[in-house]
């Protein structure tokens, strides 16, 4: 066994948090005993949005620290108490309060200080900076006898602190040394439209000037006095002219440090002392302090790997932003100013709107070097991601800044339908009414359906109306949010893979380990659905009943009056004639409504609950088994003839079929499946149009994937040609494992393949060529399921607790008044709303 | 409070519906075990899909309120107080409930006072 390390990590900011938080995550926390000092009163809080404390958010909201972190990890953390000294030869680290530790490794995460102008009277009365909470309660305290307030430094920060000082209600005036705001991002022209936009909110903007005195003010507290000679009547100054980094402990050590100040790291982010480490503001890497919170995250991630023996290391972080400055959209990527050589500018500029947009092109125009972005930021994605990958830019890169026409459209998925396309059939909604909906401020589902009626029908475009409206917010610079629910901030993809390492075979276990709340009908049948894909168990267990939508607790299709649909298995299409009588006879007997379906299964309707078991008792005897229509699972491997009889059949397509059929059902997967199989290439059995579509030549079968019929159809794409039966269904077990566990919930395999990158060829490579390595743990999951096999149907009736919900009242036998039939076509149907008030008038008289 | 004996908590369905003959009325009932109400009590009739189907339906929480999704079209009824979080001109009656010495009970007094005012409520817009 090996002992304990001591880890002392000094500073409990954003970045020694995130350390924290990432090494406890780590699975090799267990080596180090940790220790840290946080000077301030309070723990790690979130510096970034300190401006939200004046519009009413707590200390405690800006926390970063859950309860209890500190004691569930075994941390000892000394609040208020701030490391003093570093010895390094004896390796003690001792606090201005007198505690000593003995550390194996070092962190120095102090982070930085506001750099304050040595200008004379500095140091007055409501002379404050702009960094910690007790700074924001010291402004609070001064806006109260105050009525101006006066930012020095027109940066990022100082713009921050200028919202500060309006939501406290002081008349605003920002004061900075350069020409222009937000020089460091900034060029001139996108200077100005900000300082316009800035004044337009009542803030007044000086620059270009050099503060040289703080006096006695004659109508306020202070007074600045300018080189120029003009003055500034201000009750409070707040400084917010940059930071320095707090590295006074290491240099009294003995560590290097830069000219300027900062820790030296190297990739590692290790000091020049080898059991030191530096992370966030406070070091200096390659000759740079990263004032952002992100490269911080990111040196705390680089620490944490080294520590715990894993590979990683910092390499720089790009410094692009994108932020709102006192509502205005402001974003600056890469060589904002053209310094490159022979850098080209295009530029975009709307008085009118206020807007500006610069591109800085490479000298062969192929390549994003940089952007400016003032009062319309909703491309910064879209160029962050030209700049960052070397994407070759299209023949006019103007069009990326130039305002986008509706009818425009790019790319492929959603954006690659026309403002006409209709999306949802039921309310003839289009996607251009959808898109206008979303441009008034519609940018969640439910607001969508209520301003324009889509998806409120049937509910079948509910998908694609979500990529639409996705889509449409990432073109608008929303973040959008993939997360399942409010109960899971993770996508299905995501959750599969936590159940499958985490060996989760339980709701309430993932909802302890990984969500919050109650969950909903969302989340439950994901969770459900992903139970039943990698462990398949029988899907009403009692752990998992109250998981399932009423179709898959019941093993029957609801429909629209509360009755259920029946649809047994009948593989391939292939039906005896005896079997034929006997689910002929059921529907006789039951007096159900009987409909061919497109699958080549008989669809039984009308069905109560308590008939259900009844009814599949008799099928069951007749040697029938479940036919999944109730889940999102594989439904029917449709065939045509084939060789059998066919003149022109090539192969036998119908046994191919039953054993498809056979070898996949019971499948559950992220929304059902469909397959078809063709004797020949004149394609009967419209394969073309399946998730799974095989069709024989001479040469072997020819796999199709990834089609689909339903409100956009797709022809399915040829996947691989003249296969053996073997190798056609490992590659169809692959694709249909892969798809399990990687695509969104009730995404078809169609939008599954589009929206995935690399498309088709990537599929391929996944599949054929085992790019990633998973081909035989594919197959495996596959095996499993296929071994683990059950009909729902035999195991529910053989099990009487199971049966227990099969009657409408639990306590009573009567049966639901509100179920009314009447007769079309010689057949019933459910009676509509007007036949229904004559039935109740007979009824009551 | 005038209480209705309804059936054992065993034939409950645990964070799940089942539903109920109280007076005549359709009930639906759902069960929490680890929620301190630990039961509630709204019509089993779906105002929108116009079918009794609301105990078949998942429950769940959104945004703290306690909700029934309709196995129709999905939309939350909140358990407590019958309020369609989807249209706020739908209501659900709501009824009182309670599990005492293992066994479920419903007020059938408030089930008759709300089911009346429904009705009346009904035929008022159908006349």
């Amino acid at each position: 066994m090996s002992i304990k390390q001591t880890l002392v990590v000094i500073g409990n900011g954003m970045v020694g948090q995130h350390f924290l938080a990432s090494l406890v995550a780590s699975p090799a926390q267990d080596q180090y005993d940790i220790v840290t000092f946080c000077e301030e009163p309070r723990p790690a809080y979130d510096r970034v949005h300190l401006s939200a404390f004046f519009s009413g958010t707590t200390a405690k909201e800006l926390s970063l620290v859950e309860d209890g972190f500190f004691e569930q990890n075994g941390i000892t953390i000394h609040l208020g108490d701030k490391a003093a000294t570093i010895d390094r030869a004896a390796k003690i680290v001792t606090s201005a309060k007198g505690v000593t530790i003995r550390y194996d490794k070092l962190v120095l995460a102090t982070g930085s200080y506001p750099f304050v102008p040595p200008v004379e009277g500095h140091d007055r009365a409501q002379c404050l900076v702009y960094r910690t909470i007790e700074d924001l309660e010291a402004m609070t305290a001064a806006a109260k006898t105050g009525r101006v307030g006066t930012v020095v430094g027109g940066g990022l920060l100082g713009l921050e602190a200028a919202k500060a000082l309006k939501d406290l209600g002081l008349e605003t005036h920002i004061v900075e040394f350069a020409p222009r705001l937000m020089a460091v991002q900034l060029d001139e022209a996108g200077g100005a439209m900000l300082r316009r936009k800035i004044e337009d909110l009542g803030v007044i903007v000086h620059t270009g000037k050099n503060t040289s005195l703080i006096t006695d003010g004659e109508t306020c507290v202070n007074k600045m006095c300018f080189a120029d000679g003009e003055e500034l009547e201000t009750d409070m100054v707040l400084f917010s002219a940059g930071i320095r980094p707090r590295d006074d402990i290491a240099r009294a050590c003995g560590l290097e440090v830069g000219q300027r100040g900062g820790i030296v790291i190297d990739n590692d982010c290790k000091t020049s002392d080898p059991d030191i480490y530096a992370i966030g503001e406070c070091a200096l890497w390659n000759g740079m302090i990263y004032g952002l919170v992100a490269p911080g995250y990111a040196m705390a991630r680089t620490a944490v790997a080294n520590l715990t023996g894993q590979e990683g290391s910092f390499t720089g972080a790009d410094m692009s932003t994108k932020l709102k400055l006192m509502g205005v959209d402001v974003a600056s990527i890469g060589d904002a100013h053209a310094r490159s050589q022979g850098a080209m500018v295009y530029s975009y500029q709307n008085g009118a709107d206020e807007i500006y947009k610069r591109l800085v092109v490479s000298a062969d125009g192929k390549k994003l070097l940089g952007a400016v972005l003032v009062g319309e930021a909703s491309g910064y994605s879209t160029l962050l991601q030209y700049c960052l990958n070397g994407i070759e830019l299209p023949e006019n890169p103007d069009a990326l800044i130039l305002p986008h026409r509706s009818d425009e459209s790019v790319g492929l998925g959603p954006d690659a339908l026309p403002a006409s396309a209709v999306i949802c059939s039921c309310y003839n909604v289009s996607k251009g009414n959808i898109c206008s909906a979303i441009e008034t401020g519609c940018t969640t589902v439910d607001g969508l359906k209520k301003e324009t009626q889509a998806s409120t029908g049937c509910g079948g475009c509910s998908a694609l109306l979500k990529s639409v409206l996705n889509s449409e917010l990432a073109k608008q610079g929303y973040e959008v949010n993939t997360d399942l629910c409010e109960h899971f901030a993770y996508t299905r993809q995501e959750l599969h893979a936590l159940v499958r390492v985490g060996q989760i075979k339980t709701f309430d276990d993932l909802l302890a380990k990984h969500g919050k709340g109650l969950g909903c009908e969302i989340c439950k049948p994901v969770a459900g659905n992903i139970f039943a894909s990698q462990w398949n168990e029988h899907i009403l267990e009692k752990s998992h009943t109250g998981l399932q939508d009423t179709n898959d607790t019941f093993l029957a299709n609801m429909q629209k009056d509360g009755t259920y649909s029946v649809v047994p298995r009948i593989t391939g299409g292939e039906i005896s004639p005896d079997m034929l009588i006997a689910l002929g006879q059921v529907g006789k007997k039951y007096k159900l409504y009987t409909k061919i379906t497109g699958g080549q299964r008989v669809d039984l309707f009308g069905a109560t609950l308590e008939q259900l078991p009844l009814i599949w008792k008799e099928l069951i005897d007749a040697g029938f088994e479940s036919g999944h229509a109730y889940g999102k699972s594989l439904r029917t491997v449709k065939s045509c003839v084939g060789s059998s009889w066919c003149r022109y059949g090539v192969d036998d397509s119908v046994g191919l079929a039953i054993e498809l059929e056979n070898r996949y059902k019971g499948l559950r997967s992220p929304h059902k499946i469909k397959f078809a199989v063709s004797g020949c290439t004149r394609e009967c059995a419209e394969a073309q149009s399946k998730d799974i579509g095989i069709i024989a030549t001479e040469n072997g079968w020819n796999l199709y994937v990834c089609g689909n019929g339903g409100m956009k159809p797709r022809h399915a794409d040829l996947f691989a040609t003249g296969l053996d039966k073997a190798t056609l269904i490992k590659y169809i077990d692959r694709v249909l494992s892969f798809y399990v566990r990687t695509a969104d919930r009730l995404q078809r395999t169609s939008v599954w393949m589009e929206n995935m990158e690399g498309g088709l060829d990537y599929l391929k490579s996944v599949i054929i060529d085992d790019k990633l390595g998973l081909g035989e743990q594919l197959e495996q999951q596959m095996q499993h399921v296929i071994d683990t096999y059950h009909c729902e149907w035999k195991t529910t009736i053989e099990d009487a607790s199971k049966l227990k919900r099969f009657h409408h009242f639990i306590n009573s036998d009567a049966t639901d008044d509100n179920v009314v039939f009447v007769e079309e076509r010689g057949q019933i149907r459910p009676a509509r709303d007007d036949e229904r008030k004559q039935f109740n008038l007979v009824e009551v008289a | 409070m005038q209480w209705t004996d309804v059936c054992s908590v065993s034939d409950l369905q645990e964070n799940s519906g089942v539903c109920a003959l109280v007076n005549g009325v359709q009930v639906a009932i759902f069960y929490l075990p680890t929620d301190e109400q630990g039961v509630y009590a709204i019509n089993n009739y779906d105002p929108i899909g116009k079918a009794n189907v609301l105990s078949r339906g998942i429950i769940g929480d959104i945004k703290g309120h306690k909700v029934v999704a309709s196995p129709l079209y999905k939309e939350h009824f909140d358990l407590q107080t019958g309020a369609c979080l989807e249209d706020d001109t739908v209501t659900v009656p709501v009824y009182a409930c309670q599990i005492e010495n293992g066994r479920v009970q419903v007020d059938t007094h408030l089930v008759a006072l709300i089911e009346n005012s429904t009705n009346a409520q009904q035929q008022g817009v159908s006349a």
